[in-house]
């Protein structure tokens, strides 16, 4: 299940979710909005998602984790909108029998979301200047 | 034709609108984002775009119908 979510993410309840009787392994990874960038202070974010294809993209990545890892469940929840410093902006979560697959999934789950899936971040300078950035978090022109 | 185009990140500030209705002789996404850009003055070229067309990732040269949505994607910055 891939999510967008105008709202805070609940990273606990998602968490539970994951849970099966077979499943040994629980691996997650949040990302937080941090207040610095390339030297820069932020001091906020704002999130932009082109919604219908964002969805269709992310499930196809949860798909390929599936395929590719030997793992019971997989979930990832990525907000939206305007986001203040220590915000969770995404979550990523992977049960599996064993630690391995898990760790494996949940960052080939981050990165493929990170390359792929068209959501923006627009960072919020404390000089009053703002700008889009690129999976690398450089700027746009 | 008539398109219905959404703009996102840089695009959107460029243009200054969310969406629009474009009337275009542009039989594919290439034509018509030659069109838009000189209209609106975008600085990504084509090389640092994907295209979609209606809700999935399309090629540049892929026949738009009428009523077709288009979306040009900048460089994504998700996570």
């Amino acid at each position: 299940m891939f999510r967008l979510s105008e709202n805070p993410i609940d990273a606990a309840t998602l968490t539970r979710e994951l849970a099966q009787a077979g499943a040994g392994a629980c691996a997650t990874f949040e990302g937080w909005v941090r207040d610095h960038n390339e030297g820069r202070a932020v001091l906020r974010l704002g999130y932009q998602a082109y919604a219908p294809l964002a969805k269709t993209e992310g499930e196809r990545i949860l798909e390929e984790a599936r395929k590719k890892f030997a793992i019971m469940d997989v979930r990832c929840a990525h907000r939206v909108g305007t986001l203040d410093i220590g915000d969770l902006a995404v979550w990523v979560g992977v049960s599996a029998a064993h630690r391995a697959d898990a760790f494996d999934a949940c960052r080939y789950v981050i990165d493929e979301v990170k390359r792929r899936v068209p959501i923006w971040k627009n960072e919020h300078y404390a000089d009053g200047e703002s700008g889009w950035l690129h999976p690398d978090n450089t700027p746009v022109e | 034709m008539n398109y219905r185009v959404l703009y996102f990140a840089s695009l959107r500030d460029r243009a200054g609108i969310d969406a629009e209705q474009v009337e275009s002789r542009a039989g594919d996404a290439r034509g018509l984002y030659t069109e838009l850009r000189a209209r609106h003055g975008f600085a990504l070229g084509e090389d640092r775009l994907r295209v979609a067309i209606n809700g999935a990732f399309a090629g540049w040269e892929q026949a738009l119908r009428d009523g077709d949505e288009v979306v040009f994607i900048p460089p994504v910055s998700g996570g």
